[in-house]
């Protein structure tokens, strides 16, 4: 067809992570164009290729596809990652836009000012432990199935260990009280695709370190 | 035996179109229940008697031509009690009862409601386009939406933002589209969500400055085909549930119910 899909962001995780992970636990190839300074943004926005003038934008089956998450619906539907009916997409949509908000959250960590990020890091941990995972484990446990939704991997199940895994780089403990998410968590990343992703030299990237931030701010226009 | 002879007249007859509009596994699983999904009834929005999160919905069951109930939360306790009762998955609203689950997560609530009932498209092509456009009305009323909870000082600034954002981002992708196609409808010649979405986001940037579409003429024929549209158009006269814009009294009202 038209090769493969093609992911233009900077080079860190930010809001196109979510997709690098779905194409590959799909067990989809793709490339990376990274924007490396403000010019190349300006460049990408001023040829038309950017519907809103933002990034995440993937190239991929003729279109130039941006938003978030209509590029990862598509991605979830086409690699049959979204369930077999309407309730079932329901329910990975409810479960998807709550990891969603959590991931949210963890991201905007990196850009709270020295004196806030204590407090921003307990309210994270607050969410998640309060909020979010009991919701997952209890899924879990009430089903006592393998994945969250119908019985097969789908997209909430490889979002979710994504966020799980975000989430232990902010606390190493922080699913000290969730067995099944725990064991959720080692039998997802067991998934051959998922397993290849979690290998060095994959696409996966590593969290934003502090001396990347400024140029990050920079491409972005943020803090001006 | 006519249809209406037969006893299939009004209600009956609505759920079962709705039901012969679904995929086979589930409409398998629900004729069988036909009788239930009539008693079921309504769908039932749980928010505060305002626009906010909700109001998309509102829109889209309207456009639908669904008919549904409302429960207000007046008070921090009504809160409270729908969280402690385990209605709220995570704990938030806005919660819909629709089709025997207790749906949250707006997204997810829109996407299904669509689905359901033919406003997202024909294929995967077709629904990725409605979302892209989704995506854009969303960050767009998201904007106005947040606009009274932000500090006084930095209110007239953000108003500047989403005009540009408006003017400069948003209707010029939105008028291109339009444009280029020549159609009525934004996606598939067809009405869609993203049709719907549409309007309601020019209506609301609107009431921020009057002409803000003063240099899209597509936009402007688009907004008086679309309200003319007889589900909108009723939606859209008095005594519809439409919400209006939160005034001073209520925003000091939510920032209590939600502890902001």
């Amino acid at each position: 067809m038209s090769g493969k899909p093609k992911l233009h962001y900077f080079n860190g995780r930010g809001r196109m992570e979510s997709i690098r992970w779905l194409l590959a636990a799909a067990g989809v190839e793709f490339d990376e164009c990274f924007l490396e300074t403000r010019d190349d943004l300006l460049k990408l926005q001023k040829s038309g290729a950017l519907l809103f003038q933002q990034v995440p934008m993937v190239e991929i089956d003729g279109m130039k596809m941006v938003q978030t998450r209509a590029i990862g619906n598509y991605i979830a539907a086409k690699y049959n990652l979204y369930g077999k009916d309407l309730k079932e997409r329901a329910l990975i949509d409810m479960y998807v836009e709550a990891i969603i908000d959590l991931d949210e959250l963890l991201m905007m960590y990196a850009l709270q000012p020295a004196d806030k990020k204590e407090q921003y890091l307990a309210n994270i941990v607050d969410k998640a432990t309060n909020r979010y995972f009991p919701v997952y484990e209890k899924v879990l446990k009430d089903q006592g199935q393998d994945f969250l939704v119908g019985n097969q991997l789908s997209r909430a199940d490889v979002q979710l260990l994504e966020a799980l895994l975000m989430a232990e780089e902010y606390k190493s403990d922080i699913l000290a009280k969730f067995p099944l998410l725990q064991s959720f968590k080692a039998r997802i990343s067991n998934v051959p695709t998922i397993k290849k992703f979690l290998q060095p030299g994959s696409q996966r990237k590593p969290p934003l370190q502090e001396k990347d931030l400024p140029k990050v701010m920079k491409i972005f226009n943020l803090g001006h | 035996m006519s249809a209406s002879e037969r006893g299939w007249g009004g209600r009956r007859r609505q759920a079962l179109i709705s039901v012969l509009s679904w995929p086979p596994a589930q409409r398998k699983e629900r004729t069988g229940n036909r009788n239930a999904e009539i008693m079921a009834g309504k769908p039932k929005l749980h928010y505060t008697n305002g626009r906010g999160k909700m109001e998309s919905i509102r829109w889209l069951l309207a456009a639908a031509g669904v008919e549904f109930e409302e429960e207000f939360i007046e008070t921090k306790e009504d809160l409270e009690k729908l969280r402690n009762d385990g209605s709220l998955l995570f704990q938030q609203v806005p919660m819909v009862e629709i089709d025997g689950m207790k749906m949250v997560q707006t997204r997810a609530i829109l996407s299904y409601i669509a689905a359901k009932h033919n406003l997202y498209g024909k294929d995967l092509k077709e629904r990725a386009w409605i979302d892209m456009y989704v995506e854009g009305t969303t960050d767009l009323m998201g904007m106005i939406m947040y606009l009274p909870f932000q500090p006084a000082e930095a209110k007239e600034k953000n108003l500047a933002l989403i005009i540009e954002r408006a003017t400069a981002r948003y209707f010029p992708a939105y008028e291109k589209v339009l444009k280029d196609h020549g159609h009525d409808y934004l996606v598939g010649n067809k009405l869609s969500w993203a049709d719907i979405h549409l309007l309601e986001a020019i209506l609301m940037a609107e009431e921020c400055k009057p002409d803000i579409l003063s240099a899209f003429p597509l936009l402007q024929a688009f907004k008086g085909r679309i309200s003319n549209i007889p589900t909108i158009k009723k939606f859209l006269q008095p005594g519809s549930q439409r919400k209006p814009p939160a005034d001073e009294k209520f925003i000091a009202h939510v920032k209590k119910i939600f502890n902001m």
